[in-house]
């Protein structure tokens, strides 16, 4: 109605468009101020500390040139960084199609008609409200969050010495914590369910016609029905677990922060390099699950 | 033929027809689900069960569900240590407020980005987005120094301030749910409004909001528990000085060895697991609390808010 308008009044009054312009940015005005100040400043500030070796001073924070040297120390001097860095990648990547396979089961059992279905929404929507990095740590702490009665178990231990280290190290971390990892799951079931319920039923209703088995029906009506939904999960869970403050990297980042070794360039460095990671895991996945590139099913 | 309908309605009984899914399914289904939601819970009944159990109950191989007695020392001792009701109390500040002050602030921004048609809107978009994907890492510390300059750190401004500006924890989900909330608003009735001559800022007032009442609670609810639960900017910015739960629940071993010194007790009085997972549940029982009583918000938060329909 209004930017169709093409009879703008000269003079006085502001043209439709200008007034929808001027007004809409007032509405967002707020977030650009606030985004200068407390998003772009600081992310410039950081990758300019990183360039430096910052010290803390009395009366400010004292800065001495160093080029690049803060980033090849935290790649190929530190010994610790890198290995946490490799360490979170295949976890995060180990992660996320649990936490897609199981959020996507779970939503495909509540989508079901049975009693006790807001019951059991509560109980797998739980985590969510309880998850803080305090609190994850006790319960890892008391070896609450592997599964059950397998992780401790002796045939678990010897099978493990056997395999090679760099299978051992996931496989080690999926028995540990395969509940922790599935409590990342709460919000991704919410979103299955949503978009589950938005599925078209005549359509199945229509295959069931044609002699389309369920199981048929999953894989040819559901699943492609469901691959956006699916993108957006494993990047939400891509985000969460790699912003949760339990993650090795940021603690180690955090600790390296205020230590004497580190300092502010340090750290900044370091975060950078693991943002540069997150990317890589976000454009890897969005490579893969992404609708267009024409998956086989 | 009478025997052939017994037989079919049994069948129906149990492999289930065109209205039903038959008994052996749904009895699968519940068991399925009992046992995934056990495992899913797992840490929690283990939490709390441990919680109640005396040193004895925790010496005792012969005691793994239920303790013998139930004993409260642990809580005695956690609640000391947390200091919990102030503790409890800066929590609940340092969630609610900034929670409330970042639902307000993403409404407007929501509205502007629904409502308005403007240039650079899509660039405002992708860099809402970007905010989500940055790690709080890349901005922490010159966020820090400059609380630090203002005299803000130790403070519940630090938290709030970025609230204000629309910079808050999370906050690209809100203004999206807000986004979402305003345009599937119909327009007919903001063109109503401004027939009867209502300004921009009356249209928002008085025709947006009341629409939005849901989209305020998933986001006030919703960000008052990810404020509470977040642990690495509260470190940053309000260590010496606001101390939350979860803050003095990463530090409760010094803070227990603080109180009771392991060489002054008795061996029934060191710190055990059970007292760390007293304090553990001290931690999680207001969310837990919240939780029950708003059930139906935070389950049914995505179909209230529409966020999914992109």
């Amino acid at each position: 109605m209004k930017a169709t308008n093409r009879t703008p009044k000269k003079g006085f009054h502001l043209t439709l468009r200008a007034r929808e312009n001027l007004y809409g940015y007032a509405f967002v005005m707020i977030w650009i101020v606030g985004f200068v100040i407390f998003t772009l400043v600081p992310l410039v500030q950081t990758f300019q500390f990183s360039l430096n070796k910052v010290t803390v001073t009395a009366t400010g924070i004292e800065m001495v040139p160093v080029q690049w040297a803060n980033y090849s120390r935290a790649l190929f001097t530190d010994p610790t960084f890198v290995s946490l860095l490799i360490e979170y990648a295949i976890e995060t990547l180990v992660s996320v199609p649990i936490v897609i396979i199981f959020s996507m089961i779970i939503a495909l059992f509540l989508n079901l008609k049975f009693k006790l279905k807001g019951f059991f929404r509560t109980i797998f929507f739980l985590p969510v409200v309880i998850t803080s990095g305090p609190v994850i740590q006790e319960l890892v702490a008391q070896g609450t969050t592997s599964v059950p009665g397998i992780a401790d178990s002796t045939g678990i231990t010897v099978v493990l010495a056997q395999l090679p280290s760099y299978l051992r190290g996931p496989v080690e971390y999926l028995l540990t914590s395969f509940i922790l990892i599935l409590w990342f799951s709460g919000v991704q079931i919410l979103i299955y369910l949503s978009s589950l319920q938005k599925i078209d039923q005549s359509i199945y209703e229509a295959a069931a016609i044609d002699g389309a088995s369920a199981w048929e029906s999953f894989w040819k009506i559901t699943l492609p029905s469901l691959s956006t939904t699916t993108l957006i999960n494993a990047i939400y869970t891509i985000i969460t677990l790699s912003h949760f403050s339990e993650n090795k990297v940021i603690k180690y980042i955090y600790n390296q922060t205020y230590a004497v070794q580190g300092g502010f360039g340090y750290a900044g460095a370091m975060s950078y390099l693991f943002f540069l990671v997150l990317l890589l895991l976000l454009g890897i996945t969005a490579l893969v699950l992404s609708p267009r590139s024409g998956k086989k099913r | 033929m009478l025997k052939n309908i017994d037989i079919n309605k049994i069948k129906r009984f149990l492999f289930g027809s065109r209205s039903s899914y038959g008994a052996i399914f749904t009895i699968v289904l519940y068991l399925l689900l009992i046992a995934l939601g056990f495992v899913y819970l797992y840490p929690l009944l283990f939490m709390f069960v441990t919680s109640l159990k005396s040193p004895t109950d925790l010496l005792n191989p012969m005691v793994q569900w239920i303790p013998t007695e139930v004993y409260t020392g642990n809580y005695v001792k956690a609640w000391r240590v947390l200091s919990y009701p102030n503790t409890l109390v800066n929590s609940i500040l340092v969630s609610v407020i900034p929670s409330l002050i970042q639902a307000a602030v993403c409404s407007v921004i929501g509205y502007g980005l629904a409502r308005y048609r403007f240039k650079g809107k899509g660039l405002i978009f992708a860099l809402i987005m970007a905010t989500f994907i940055i790690p709080a890492q890349n901005t922490a510390i010159p966020q820090m120094l400059t609380f630090k300059r203002l005299g803000l750190l130790g403070n519940v401004f630090a938290i709030i301030l970025p609230a204000l500006f629309g910079q808050g924890y999370r906050s690209a989900i809100f203004i999206l749910i807000f986004y979402q909330t305003f345009m599937s608003l119909p327009k007919v009735l903001e063109e109503a409004a401004r027939l009867d001559g209502a300004s921009d800022l009356k249209v928002f007032l008085l025709v947006g909001l009341p629409a939005a009442v849901p989209a305020f609670i998933v986001s006030i609810i919703f960000s008052t528990v990810w404020y509470w639960n977040e642990s690495y900017l509260t470190l940053m910015f309000l260590e010496g000085g606001v101390q939350t739960l979860p803050m003095q629940l990463a530090k409760f071993t010094q803070a227990y060895e603080n109180l009771y010194p392991s060489g002054m007790v008795n061996i029934f009085d060191r710190l055990n697991e059970a007292v760390k997972l007293a304090g553990t549940f001290l931690n999680i029982l207001p969310l837990l609390v919240m939780y029950f009583v708003l059930q139906k918000w935070f389950v049914e938060s995505v179909e209230m808010t529409g966020i999914t329909g992109e």
